[in-house]
């Protein structure tokens, strides 16, 4: 009896949702747009307007008294304009390094590798994704240090030592290692895109491996370099924990000055306030890359 | 400012014509410039802005809970003991036996710096925390937010038996007013590998040594300029600095000067005692700044490592049990108190984490726990000794005379961020 009762409703309840497909659709976003604009966007709000609050410098108590004080001490301290320039160059630095190595590489794999030898070289790259953060790491820091792996081996073919650890060449090494993976995957996809007849058609009409590869392949697979190029500066951005551990006394990156104004010296509004450099950085380079169809690779 | 902008700049053209602009920019924002780090200051938000924040001491400032009623017996325990503590300061054998005898059980959250614990501690710890394991630079920071409560020092027997420095030190008691009971300390000792040094170094000079190059490792804190500022003390007697914690502008310019220029020696910074450990096993670095606590380690792993407190004496830090202002379980606080100022546990304390007990009895329980620990950790050690050390606590505004002419905390983390890393 209450079966066919909740079945009749059941029923009445589908030919609503069926007549108004509208209803269908708010009924299957709004747990997720719900998450999203709650978890997300508030707590970005929040932080956006933390950034306009001051520390009392004695109690280290949050005082809501409104003021540009922190970001006019950020543009106005030469150190910390510093430290935006060098974590913008290492970004930059990271990102062409991995698109040259990523391109032919990738290249190599969607255009050339048996299907065999692809399917290893795909494990090869995701591997590494499995393992931890930390151990990868730490695994540099072993290859890294005095008498580590990587003195052994420069001193078996006759080279001193590297002197490598704590330096700012050992944060660019790691941090290239780190997000290879990103740059190779949207590259690869971008290349496996690129019809073989366009590039039949550009040798048929005269167009040699430089110039098709220029002319043809290149253009093509650029939304694919910009999209990965998307991980690698974002990620290099924002990390603080390889310029922690295997870089030195100039190791002083975005992200160690927010994550020492929070953890260490307890002033969130100033670190809110460094962490809306990163997003601007990012917004404008986002903003280009969408201007150069990246956003069409991923 | 223009010697930040100089050392910096010169790494690539872009920074350099950024900095250019930033001067101009403070020059046109801020006042006179002869007001030393008022440019960067993370600490101090409110410096940063250029104006004239006035700074707080404490002339003029008391402590908001001084005159909070103390407890004058200690009733039956509540169950319960809410702690915020360093990290191995609630070892199961100690904890253990205390929750046995006493029916309170400790809940423990683990801060990782000086400053967590201040912001735990806000609002009287928030009616959630009943103590902190404060160490002396966050003290009076806690104390005069209003979030530390008076203890009744009679509730708490075996410190009579305390060290005379410890019974009443001036990082947690105002004016006669206790606000927790002192519990352990410990010197900052120069660590040096013994197959570098075959002789034991008698003077931090070798840290500024450019001789060391790349071979020096200190910690990551800011409280580090006081050790610059002992250093001076000693070798500048023209600078006239009586105590490093309390440095006039000039005094403490100075002190950051001297560690902006040991910077280009210093090979790692460190911020944990593992990370310091690794680095002289490894031997990337081979003379620096650290506890007692690592030397006994790396002397436990067989290395050749050597420790001193030179001739200009040394920092070191003193912990305290401070009580909260609104701790729910004064009873069992009280309990804590008792139980961790015995010899007995003061001495397993100092065992386990490597540190010097305050209490005077407790040397004989730590030769029963480890021989030879008690001499190790100088817990029998002649006052003369402790007087070489000078005990951090936080900087302030107003120095020991009264006058307003101090450099306050802010101000040393603000320099420590923008001048000397």
């Amino acid at each position: 009896m209450t079966n066919s009762v909740g079945n009749e409703r059941w029923l009445r309840v589908r030919s609503v949702l069926w007549k108004r497909p509208w209803a269908r659709a708010t009924l299957l976003l709004s747990p997720p747009l719900a998450w999203f604009l709650l978890v997300y966007i508030a707590s970005l709000l929040v932080l956006l307007i933390t950034a306009f609050w001051q520390v009392n410098p004695f109690t280290s108590n949050i005082e809501r008294i409104w003021s540009l004080g922190n970001l006019q001490t950020i543009f106005t301290t030469p150190a910390y304009l510093s430290i935006i320039g060098k974590t913008a160059g290492m970004a930059v630095a990271v990102t062409v390094t991995d698109a040259v190595v990523a391109v032919p590489f990738a290249y190599f794999m969607a255009r050339i590798a048996a299907p065999r030898t692809r399917t290893a070289l795909f494990v090869a790259i995701l591997l590494p994704l499995w393992a931890s953060y930390l151990a990868k790491v730490y695994s540099w820091l072993l290859i890294f240090t005095n008498n580590g792996f990587l003195d052994w081996t420069l001193g078996l073919v006759g080279i001193g030592k590297s002197n490598l650890i704590y330096t700012n060449g050992a944060v660019f090494i790691v941090f290239c290692y780190l997000w290879l993976p990103y740059m190779i995957i949207p590259v690869y996809s971008a290349f496996e895109r690129v019809p073989a007849s366009l590039i039949e058609a550009s040798q048929d009409l005269g167009g040699r491996t430089w110039r098709t590869t220029r002319r043809v392949l290149l253009p093509l697979a650029l939304p694919g370099i910009v999209a990965g190029s998307i991980f690698t500066f974002s990620l290099t951005l924002g990390d603080y924990i390889t310029p922690l551990l295997v870089g030195g006394t100039s190791a002083n990156f975005m992200g160690n000055v927010i994550y020492t104004n929070i953890g260490i010296a307890n002033n969130v509004p100033f670190a809110a306030a460094m962490a809306l450099v990163p997003i601007v950085i990012m917004g404008v380079y986002l903003l280009g890359a969408r201007a150069l169809g990246a956003f069409e690779a991923i | 400012m223009t010697t930040t902008s100089k050392r910096r700049g010169t790494r690539s053209a872009i920074a350099l014509s950024v900095a250019a602009l930033s001067v101009a920019l403070a020059a046109c924002s801020s006042g006179p410039a002869s007001q030393p780090g008022q440019g960067g200051s993370p600490g101090s938000a409110a410096s940063g802005g250029g104006g004239t924040t006035q700074q707080p001491g404490t002339a003029g400032l008391t402590v908001p809970t001084a005159n909070l009623p103390v407890l004058t017996s200690v009733g039956p325990g509540e169950g319960k003991l809410n702690l915020i503590a360093w990290e191995g300061y609630l070892d199961k054998s100690w904890v253990q036996p205390f929750q046995k005898q006493t029916g309170c059980i400790i809940n423990a959250k683990y801060a990782g710096s000086s400053d967590e614990m201040v912001s735990l501690m806000k609002d009287g710890g928030g009616g959630q925390y009943d103590m902190v394991s404060s160490s002396g630079d966050a003290d009076l920071r806690i104390l005069y937010a209003g979030d530390a409560h008076p203890v009744n020092m009679d509730l708490v027997p075996a410190v009579k038996d305390f060290y005379p420095a410890f019974q009443a030190p001036s990082f947690n008691t105002i004016n006669g007013v206790h606000y927790g009971v002192s519990l352990q300390w410990g010197p900052n000792v120069l660590m040096y590998n013994t197959k570098d040094f075959p002789t034991a170094p008698t003077s931090w000079s070798v840290l500024y040594d450019a001789t060391n190059k790349g071979k020096v490792t200190v910690p990551d804190n800011p409280i580090q300029i006081a050790d610059a500022a002992l250093y001076l003390k000693a070798t500048k007697p023209s600078l006239g600095i009586t105590d490093p914690y309390e440095l006039t502008q000039p005094q403490f310019q100075a002190s950051v000067a001297l560690l902006a220029q040991q910077r280009p020696l210093v090979k790692k910074y460190w911020a944990l005692a593992s990370d310091e450990i690794f680095d002289f096993k490894n031997g990337n670095v081979t003379v620096g700044a650290g506890w007692p606590y690592q030397v006994s380690t790396l002397k436990a792993d067989k290395f050749s490592i050597g420790s001193t407190v030179p001739g200009e004496g040394a920092t070191g830090w003193a912990d305290t049990w401070m009580l909260a202002a609104k701790a729910p379980h004064p009873n069992c606080a009280y309990l804590w108190m008792q139980y961790i100022s015995t010899p007995q546990v003061q001495a397993q304390q100092a065992v386990t984490y490597g540190e010097t007990p305050d209490n005077m009895k407790a040397c004989a329980y730590m030769e029963k726990l480890q021989a030879g620990s008690c001499a190790e950790y100088h817990a029998n050690a002649p006052t003369s000794y402790l007087d070489s050390i000078s005990l951090w606590k936080t900087p302030l505004a107003t120095c020991d005379d009264g006058k307003n002419v101090c450099v306050p905390y802010s101000q040393w983390v603000s320099a420590w961020n923008t001048q000397v890393k």
